[in-house]
């Protein structure tokens, strides 16, 4: 009997059973608790709530959302608000993170310095911090709308947030970005022939200058083509505020720029890492054959570096979706702030709008990983 | 070489070199002279209330006015020796542990382990002859500090064991950890604060109350220990299959293969993540503020809003920064002390 269990194969089942009969020990111990104290408290459950009015106002709002919506529609807001600021953060961070980056790894030492103090400042504070400090340090403390700050006369930063213009039209817009997708399309044709190409007989095509006009001038006419073809409904002051345009309020402006400078921080480690990654011989190596600075730059340090890059940058990206919810603490209307603040307050239904929010979170951060991963295996050094 | 020619190399190296240096001398120049002169040269030290502060630059009346506040909170004042024995008892225990030369070095680390935390819970919250002072008077530094000790004191040896079945060849506890770990980790943690505080009370049999602050503390300990797994696998990965496999064969079975030849190598390795995972959980307790508990920054913000003090946004954030920004890069020193100090770099 006691030699039986001994054997290895017996003890192995037997502590995956005890393992799995606690797990769901716990789980049923939760749910039966938490059907009574809500059988308790006379809340039903159910997912009809989704369709009831949600009677919330939404000061900043993308989508056809009033207060008589339903708390789906309030969800979908949520959700939007929280991809815009993600979105646009995470670009404005990348951006900013790979200057200073850069700028850590300059052979000028007050650059270096002065990068290098950026980046341990910023890392060593709370984000949270941050963004009431944004919220009610700069924002707030900014003079009202009559003393506003322009930005080139077209936008207008006061303590009611950013008022930027906006297109009267938005066909133009579309006609460029269609244009600007075909680029893209054939860029990509175009690189992966002349790579075959070069593959097969050794011969270099201009791939970046192609692409240079393609991705990057290409879509510069387009879009001015676009700006000066369309009407604009420039702000303008009125009496006491601005009229026209489109006004980002000071809590999306508060959270952009403290997920913004935040997060340049850490992409800027990333990047520095990267680059320093890249072993010195590489260069070498690549200039004893011959190649010219720019070659060495793009066909040998940048390929080598990206691949050190990616798996950091894509848990940055997916920390700027988390820290967005950061948002709730200023009220910006976010997927936490609107759905599992306001809206539970609101219906009690606490475990279904937990789970909705959780599992949001969890998709949208598949998907990216999945995405990244992807990209990452195409990137991936082929050993043999 | 000469200094002349460093400072040359340095900053003056080529045409674009001397402008960017220039420029950015120009702007430090333009940023730090009001920011020292605000801070120290036209600041206000001596008095007792806004009245007093009649220089231009900072108040830091209002600071002094409400230092008990940012470190204890509302802690009656009357009974914050408790605060201060529990932080000296805590200091003197780390500091005797550091020492090398100690007798029972071991045991008297496994007696800190057990009792230093339940004394602690009794110093700060009363009972057993001490008055009782409610997890709601507590707040400012102390409760950053308090948050930041006991949830890691739940996500450490849970990360632990997370790692560990993360890299078990048993299926189901593999699954389990995974599941666990990917969970935690791929939802923000202002949700889990939230979670923790509106789903604990709902889950739990009725009349068990949950305090807020308990609550708070095992949410964050069990993101946080999601995180410490993934840092303490790092580690785990680097210890090589052989080592294992050698203490097998000498007859060690798996917790003690595990425990006496695997995982202090693990941890050597793993030291530096596992020290920014809880820089990250002290950064994070900010996020208590959500739930309306008032720790370090949620105290600078609250007295903002005191109507003696009015207009003191600047004062109270430069406080609470500079004090997050000391605790957190003097936690990466003691980092990269410990790495030293446990040799990792003479592998």
């Amino acid at each position: 009997m006691l030699a039986f269990l001994r054997q290895k194969k017996v003890r192995d089942i037997f502590w995956q059973a005890i393992v799995l009969a606690g797990v769901i020990a716990l789980v049923a111990f939760f749910v039966v608790n938490a059907s009574r104290n809500m059988r308790d408290a006379g809340i039903a459950s159910g997912f009809d709530f989704l369709f009831r009015t949600a009677g919330i106002e939404v000061p900043f709002v993308l989508t056809n959302y009033t207060a008589q919506s339903d708390n789906l529609a309030l969800l979908w807001v949520g959700i939007v608000n929280t991809l815009l600021i993600t979105l646009v953060s995470a670009a404005a961070a990348t951006l900013l993170g790979f200057a200073i980056g850069v700028a850590r790894l300059s052979r000028n030492w007050l650059l270096a310095r002065l990068a290098g103090a950026y980046v341990e400042a910023i890392r060593n504070i709370p984000l949270l911090f941050f963004v009431l400090f944004w919220y009610f340090g700069v924002i707030a403390a900014l003079p009202g709308p009559r003393q506003s700050i322009g930005i080139f006369g077209v936008a207008f930063l006061n303590n009611r947030g950013l008022t930027i213009p906006l297109p009267n039209e938005l066909v133009p817009f579309g006609k460029a970005a269609l244009l600007i997708l075909a680029a893209i399309a054939i860029q990509i044709v175009f690189a992966v022939w002349a790579r075959r190409r070069r593959d097969r007989t050794g011969q270099d095509a201009p791939v970046w200058m192609v692409g240079a006009l393609l991705v990057i001038a290409l879509p510069v006419v387009a879009l001015t083509l676009a700006t000066l073809s369309t009407a604009w409904d420039v702000p303008a002051l009125r009496g006491f505020n601005y009229r026209g345009g489109f006004v980002l309020v000071p809590e999306f402006v508060a959270l952009f720029a403290a997920l913004t400078t935040y997060t340049a921080a850490f992409i800027a480690e990333i990047v520095r890492g990267g680059i320093l990654a890249v072993p010195k011989g590489q260069r070498e190596a690549a200039a004893a054959v011959g190649l010219r600075p720019s070659q060495i730059l793009r066909l040998v340090v940048i390929p080598q570096a990206l691949r050190v890059m990616i798996p950091p940058m894509t848990s940055q990206y997916l920390n700027v979706l988390k820290n967005s919810s950061f948002g709730a603490a200023i009220a910006y209307p976010e997927l936490v702030s609107v759905f599992m603040g306001s809206a539970l307050n609101n219906t009690g239904q606490a475990i279904e709008i937990i789970a909705i929010t959780l599992g949001i979170y969890l998709a949208i951060g598949l998907c990216v990983s999945a995405l990244m991963n992807w990209y990452n295996a195409r990137m991936a050094l082929v050993t043999r | 070489m000469s200094y002349a020619r460093i400072i040359r190399e340095k900053l003056f190296a080529t045409p674009l070199d001397t402008v960017i240096t220039l420029v950015i001398a120009f702007l430090l120049w333009r940023a730090f002279v009001p920011v020292i002169e605000w801070m120290l040269l036209d600041a206000n030290f001596a008095g007792a209330s806004r009245a007093d502060c009649t220089a231009p630059g900072a108040c830091w009346v209002f600071v002094k006015a409400r230092f008990g506040q940012f470190m204890y909170g509302l802690y009656p004042p009357s009974e914050r020796w408790r605060v201060d024995l529990a932080g000296l008892i805590l200091v003197a225990s780390v500091a005797l542990l550091c020492l090398k030369a100690l007798p029972f070095r071991r045991a008297f680390a496994v007696v800190a382990f057990l009792v230093l935390p339940p004394l602690g819970i009794w110093l700060l919250g009363g009972g057993l002859g001490l008055p009782f002072v409610e997890t709601r008077e507590w707040g400012g530094l102390m409760l950053t500090i308090f948050i930041s000790l006991y949830a890691g004191l739940i996500a450490i040896p849970l990360g632990i064991l997370l790692a560990l079945g993360r890299q078990s060849k048993l299926p189901v506890i593999r699954m389990v950890s995974v599941i666990f770990i990917e969970f935690w980790r791929g939802v923000p943690i202002v949700t889990v604060i939230f979670l923790a505080s509106i789903l604990l009370p709902l889950i739990m049999p009725a009349g068990v109350g949950v305090d807020r602050l308990a609550r708070a503390v095992i949410g964050l300990g069990l993101v946080i220990a999601a995180y410490m797994a993934e840092a303490v696998r790092g580690g785990l990965q680097a210890v090589p299959e052989g080592q294992h496999e050698a203490a097998t064969a000498l007859g060690l079975g798996y917790w003690r293969a595990t425990g006496l030849i695997v995982l202090p190598q693990a941890i050597r390795i793993a030291l530096p993540a596992m020290t920014n995972e809880f820089i990250a959980l002290v950064k994070n307790t900010t996020l208590v503020l959500i739930v309306s508990i008032l720790d370090l920054l949620g105290i600078a913000q609250a007295a903002l809003a005191d109507p003696n003090w009015v207009g003191m946004n600047k004062e109270a954030y430069a406080f609470a920064g500079v004090i997050y920004w000391l605790g957190c890069f003097g936690l990466s020193r003691v980092g990269l002390m410990l790495e030293r100090g446990r040799g990792a770099g003479e592998r």
